[in-house]
C-alpha cells in the first residue's frame, strides 16, 4: 500500500494542479450546444479559458457573470439571470453548464434558490436545461471540479424527448469518461464500443468538441458532443462503464437513478487493463443477442490483430523502458493509469506527486506519493531517467537534465492534443513507442 | 496601499488619461468606469492586468494570495522575457483552502514568505490579493510590512483583486504598489542628462531587446525599464530618470503623471511600431532632453536605419502591396500598428475603437481614410462578418481571437502579449513584413478551403468506364 503525505508548506511553488471550475468547464465542454457558465469575476473564466485555448488550439466558448465587488456583497442573482438572458440570445444554447467558483462559495450565494426564482420569472427558459455544480477553486482541483460536473450531468432531469425518438436499433452503453482520458482517447473508445455492436452514450464526449475539426459556421456554443436528446435517452442504457475512479459518484447516481449497474475500470492503457474492457464488452453485446442469456462473446477480429500487435511492441520496448527510474507528477487518475503501465513493462516509479486525494493513491505501484507541486518534483525527481508531468515540468527538466514526456494539462508547447491518444492496444502502443523513442535517443 | 473606493475612482479619473477628456469638456467618458457585463464579458480581471505590468520584473518572487485558479490556471504562461534571471517564471501561490477562509489566511501568507526568502532568497516579493482574501479582509499590508520588517527584504502589496475591475485598472494599480514602496528607494550607481525610463514595454517576445541597441547607438541611457527584462533594483531609483517614455499604453499612465509630480520628471507618449512613429519616438526624446548633438546623432541613425529598411523591405512591399486587413486590438496598437501596415503598402479596411482615446481615435481616422470602417465594439461574429464584408485578405489581431480567424480559414497575424516574434523598431517591421508574407501566402490556404470530390455539385464519376 502506498504511504500518502501531503506537503506542509505554507506556499506552493510552482503548482501542479489547476482550479475544479477549470475541470468542471472541461467536462461540460463534452456536451453539444453548451456555454459553460462561471460564477464568479471575469478573470476566473480569461485564466481558465486562456490555458483551454493554448493547450488545445482551439476556440473554447466560455462565458462569466462577471461579479463585481459590489454585486458579490449584494448577492450574485442578477448577474446570474442578466449572463443566462445574454446568452441565451447571443449563443442560442441547448443547455447551459453553471458552476461556482471561490469568490462566490466564500460569499455563499445560495445558488438553488436563485435558480428556483430565475427559473419562476422566466417560463420561457423551460425548455433550456442548467446543469449546476458547485465547485470552490478551494476544495480540491481539476479532476475533483470535472468529476463533481459528470455527476451533476447525470443527476439532472432532461424531462422526456419531444415527439417520437428513433431509437437506435444498438443496445446502449453509458461511458463516464473521466478527466485522465483526451478527446483522442474518447475517440478510440468509441471507436472500440461500436466494434462490438453497441452505442456508446459517452459523458462527456470531448472528441466531438475539442478534438481540432473545421466548421462550416462559427461557433459560440460547442460544435458537437453528447446532445440534449442522447442525454434525455441516459435511462436506456444496459450497463455503465466509469473509467477512472473519479467516475464513481456518477456512476453510482446512475445507478440509485435509473438501477443501470456499473463498472469501474481505473485504467485503459496496458495489455491487462485493455482486455479487461473488451471482455466486458464482449459480455455486454452477447447479452443483446441471447434471450436466455446464452454467452457467445465475439471479439471483433481487429482487435484480436491489435493484441498481438501490441504483444509485440511489449518486446520491442522492454529493453529499452526495463529498469528505468520514473518519476511522475499527475492528477490521480492519470497518475495510476500511467505508472502501472510503466510498472507492468518493468520500469520503476521513483517518485510520484499528485494534486489531490482520491482512494486510488493508496494502490499506486510505489511506497510513497506526495500531494504537492512541481517543487516537490524538483526535490525528489534527481536520480530518475524520466519525468512525465505537463508542459510546466519543462524548465525543472531542463535544470535536472532528464528528459520530459508531457501529460496531463496544460501542455503548451506539443501539437495534436486534441487528437493524441494513449489507450487501447492502439494508444497503449502509441505510449511505448514515445517512451522508448525518448531512451533511444538518449542513448541508452 | 489600502484599496478604498475613493482610491479605485481616482484611479479610474485618472486626469493624465485621455478617455477622461470628451470633447468639449462634457462630461467623463464611461469607457473606464463600465462594468463587465455578464455573459458577454470576456476579458481579464485587475489581478490578471496587475499580473502583466509586474510579473516582467525578473528577479522578484511574485507571490499570489488567494486560492488556487488565480496562480495555478496562470502561471508561467506570460509572454516577456529575461536575459538573466528567472525567478519571475515561477508561481507562487499561497493556494488557500476552506480552513484559511475560516480563519484568516494572514498566517500562512507570512509563513509563506518565510518559506520563499529562505529557500530562493528574492530582491523583492510582490504580494497579490485576490477576490477570496479580499472578501475574507485579509490584511495584506499588515502582513507585508511586518514581513518586510523580520525578513529586511521588501515585501510589496498589490491590491488588486479581480473583481474591483478590469485588467486595465489592475496595471493602475500595479503602478501604484511600484509608486508608493518601489519608486525613490534607491539612487542610481551614476546619472547622465541622457537618462529616460522606458514604462509600460513589457518585453513580450524580447522586443525591448530590438530597441535598446537605437537607444545605446545615439546616446540615450535607459535607466529603467518598467518593467520589461528589468531589474528589482533598477526600478527603485527610476526616479533619477530626466525623462519618461511611456511606450504604447495607457495602462501606467498613472506612474507617468505621478512621477512629474512627485519628481517634476516630463513624460511624451510614443510607439515603437512602423518606420514613423519609431523615427518620431527617437526624434521627440531627443528634442525632450534639448541637446542638439543628440538630436544631431539621431538624425543620423534614422537617415542610415530608413535606408537599410527600404532595401530590406523592398521585396516584402512587392508581395504585401495592396492587401486588405481588418485590425482588432485596443489602445494605441489600433492606430500605430496600422501606421506600420501602411509602411507596408497595405490597407486597413476595418480597425477596432474600444479602448481608443479621443486621439488615438482622430488619429484612427486620418489612417483609415473614407472607406475604412472603425469599429467601436466587436466580437467573434461582428469580426467575422466585417472581414467578409470588406474582402480583407487576413485578419491582425490578439491570441484570442486567433481561432476566430483560423476556423473560419483567414490568415492570421498575433499582435498581443502572447506572441512570440518582436515588432518593434526597425528590425521589429522587417520581421513583421516577413510575418504578413508568411501567413498571407502560404500554400495552406488553398487547401483547408478546396471541398472534397464528393461535395463538387457537378462531378462526374470518371472512373465509370474504367469500372467492369
Amino acid at each position: 500500500m502506498t504511504t500518502i503525505t501531503r506537503n506542509k508548506k505554507s506556499v506552493a511553488v510552482n503548482p501542479l494542479k489547476q482550479s475544479p471550475p477549470l475541470g468542471a468547464a472541461l467536462a461540460f465542454l463534452g456536451l453539444k450546444g453548451i456555454v459553460p457558465l462561471f460564477h464568479g469575476s471575469q478573470g476566473c473564466t480569461a485564466f481558465a479559458k486562456v490555458l483551454l485555448v493554448r493547450h488545445f488550439r482551439e476556440a473554447i466558448p466560455l462565458a462569466t457573470t462577471a461579479m463585481t465587488e459590489v454585486t458579490t456583497i449584494l448577492g450574485g442573482e442578477e448577474n446570474i439571470e442578466q449572463a443566462i438572458l445574454t446568452l441565451v440570445e447571443s449563443a442560442k444554447p441547448d443547455l447551459i453548464g453553471l458552476l461556482t467558483t471561490g469568490l462566490t462559495e466564500t460569499r455563499g450565494d445560495d445558488m438553488d434558490a436563485i435558480l428556483k426564482s430565475i427559473r419562476q420569472r422566466h417560463p420561457e427558459l423551460d425548455y433550456l436545461p442548467i446543469i449546476f455544480v458547485s465547485t470552490p477553486d478551494y476544495k480540491g482541483a481539476l479532476q475533483d471540479g470535472y468529476a463533481a460536473a459528470v455527476n451533476s450531468i447525470v443527476a439532472t432531469d432532461y424531462g422526456t424527448p419531444v415527439g417520437a425518438i428513433r431509437e437506435s436499433p444498438l443496445q446502449q452503453v453509458t461511458i463516464l469518461a473521466g478527466s485522465l482520458l483526451s478527446p483522442g482517447d474518447v475517440e478510440e473508445i468509441k471507436e472500440i464500443v461500436e466494434a462490438f455492436g453497441l452505442n456508446p452514450l459517452v459523458i462527456p464526449d470531448l472528441s466531438g468538441s475539442v478534438d481540432g475539426h473545421l466548421d462550416d459556421d462559427y461557433n459560440s456554443k460547442t460544435p458537437g458532443g453528447t446532445s440534449l436528446s442522447q442525454l434525455q435517452q441516459l435511462e436506456r442504457s444496459l450497463f455503465t462503464i466509469a473509467i477512472g475512479e473519479s467516475m464513481r459518484l456518477g456512476a453510482e447516481t446512475l445507478k440509485q437513478k435509473f438501477g443501470t449497474n456499473y463498472q469501474i475500470l481505473p485504467r485503459l492503457t496496458g495489455l491487462g487493463a485493455v482486455d479487461k474492457f473488451l471482455w466486458l464488452l464482449a459480455q455486454i453485446s452477447s447479452y443483446k443477442t441471447n434471450d436466455n442469456w446464452q454467452f457467445l462473446p465475439q471479439i471483433p477480429e481487429k482487435y484480436q490483430r491489435q493484441r498481438r500487435q501490441l504483444q509485440d511492441a511489449i518486446l520491442d520496448t522492454h529493453f529499452y523502458l526495463g529498469g528505468k527510474k520514473v518519476s511522475l507528477a499527475l492528477e490521480p487518475d492519470l497518475l495510476y493509469q500511467t505508472s502501472w503501465l510503466l510498472k507492468e513493462m518493468g520500469a520503476e516509479v521513483h517518485t510520484g506527486v499528485t494534486t489531490t486525494k482520491s482512494p486510488i493513491l493508496k494502490e499506486l505501484p510505489c511506497d510513497k506519493v506526495t500531494i504537492g507541486d512541481l517543487e516537490d518534483l524538483e526535490d525528489i525527481a534527481p536520480g530518475s531517467d524520466l519525468i512525465i508531468t505537463n508542459s510546466q515540468g519543462k524548465s525543472l527538466a531542463d535544470k535536472l537534465h532528464i528528459p520530459l514526456y508531457r501529460m496531463g494539462y496544460p501542455i503548451y508547447d506539443r501539437l495534436g492534443n486534441g487528437s493524441r491518444c494513449l489507450v487501447g492496444y492502439r494508444g497503449t502502443m502509441q505510449f511505448l513507442f514515445d517512451i522508448g523513442n525518448i531512451f533511444i535517443e538518449l542513448g541508452h | 496601499m489600502k484599496l478604498t473606493k475613493g482610491k479605485i475612482a481616482d484611479l479610474l479619473n485618472e486626469p493624465g488619461c485621455e478617455h477622461n477628456h470628451k470633447k468639449g469638456q462634457q462630461g467623463k467618458n464611461k469607457a473606464c468606469t463600465q462594468q463587465a457585463k455578464p455573459g458577454a464579458a470576456q476579458g481579464g480581471c485587475a489581478f490578471d492586468g496587475a499580473s502583466i505590468a509586474l510579473v516582467p520584473i525578473t528577479d522578484a518572487a511574485h507571490l499570489v494570495h488567494g486560492p488556487i485558479a488565480c496562480a495555478g490556471n496562470s502561471w508561467g504562461s506570460r509572454g516577456s522575457l529575461s536575459s538573466d534571471a528567472t525567478t519571475y517564471k515561477m508561481g507562487f501561490t499561497t493556494d488557500i483552502s476552506e480552513n484559511d477562509i475560516i480563519f484568516g489566511g494572514e498566517k500562512r501568507l507570512y509563513k509563506g514568505i518565510s518559506q520563499i526568502i529562505k529557500r530562493y532568497d528574492p530582491p523583492a516579493i510582490f504580494v497579490y490579493s485576490t477576490c477570496v482574501t479580499a472578501l475574507i479582509g485579509d490584511d495584506l499590508d499588515a502582513v507585508c510590512e511586518a514581513a518586510t520588517k523580520k525578513f529586511e527584504t521588501p515585501i510589496i502589496p498589490v491590491n488588486s483583486p479581480g473583481f474591483v475591475g478590469s485588467k486595465n485598472l489592475g496595471n493602475r494599480l500595479a503602478g501604484e504598489s511600484l509608486l508608493d514602496y518601489v519608486v525613490g528607494t534607491a539612487e542610481p550607481e551614476y546619472t547622465t542628462p541622457y537618462d529616460i525610463n522606458l514604462i509600460g514595454e513589457y518585453n513580450v517576445a524580447g522586443e525591448v531587446w530590438s530597441v535598446l541597441p537605437l537607444f545605446e547607438k545615439v546616446g540615450i541611457r535607459v535607466l529603467s525599464k518598467i518593467t520589461g527584462d528589468a531589474t528589482f533594483e533598477e526600478i527603485r531609483y527610476a526616479h533619477r530618470a530626466k525623462l519618461n517614455v511611456m511606450i504604447c499604453s495607457k495602462a501606467l499612465i498613472n506612474m507617468g503623471r505621478k512621477m512629474e509630480e512627485r519628481y517634476g520628471i516630463p513624460y511624451i507618449e510614443e510607439s515603437f511600431y512602423g518606420v514613423e512613429d519609431m523615427n518620431r519616438c527617437l526624434r521627440n526624446i531627443a528634442q525632450k532632453i534639448g541637446d542638439e548633438a543628440l538630436q544631431q546623432r539621431v538624425e543620423t541613425v534614422i537617415a542610415e536605419e530608413t535606408a537599410k529598411l527600404d532595401i530590406a523591405l523592398a521585396p516584402y512591399r512587392a508581395r504585401l502591396k495592396d492587401k486588405k486587413m481588418v485590425l482588432y486590438t485596443g489602445g494605441v496598437k489600433s492606430w500605430s500598428v496600422m501606421s506600420a501596415a501602411q509602411d507596408l503598402g497595405m490597407k486597413v479596411v476595418a480597425t477596432s475603437t474600444k479602448k481608443s482615446t479621443e486621439e488615438d481615435k482622430a488619429k484612427i481616422k486620418k489612417l483609415l481614410g473614407k472607406d475604412g470602417i472603425a469599429l467601436a465594439k466587436g466580437n467573434a461574429k461582428e469580426i467575422l462578418r466585417v472581414i467578409a464584408k470588406t474582402k480583407a485578405d487576413m485578419l491582425v489581431a490578439g491570441g484570442r481571437n486567433q481561432y476566430t480567424a483560423l476556423k473560419a480559414r483567414i490568415p492570421f497575424l498575433d499582435i498581443n502579449q502572447e506572441r512570440h516574434t518582436p515588432y518593434a523598431g526597425y528590425v521589429g517591421l522587417i520581421e513583421m513584413a516577413k510575418e504578413f508574407d508568411r501567413a498571407l501566402h502560404s500554400p495552406i490556404w488553398q487547401q483547408v478551403r478546396q471541398p472534397a470530390p464528393w461535395e463538387k455539385v457537378a462531378s462526374s464519376p470518371a472512373l465509370k468506364d474504367s469500372l467492369p
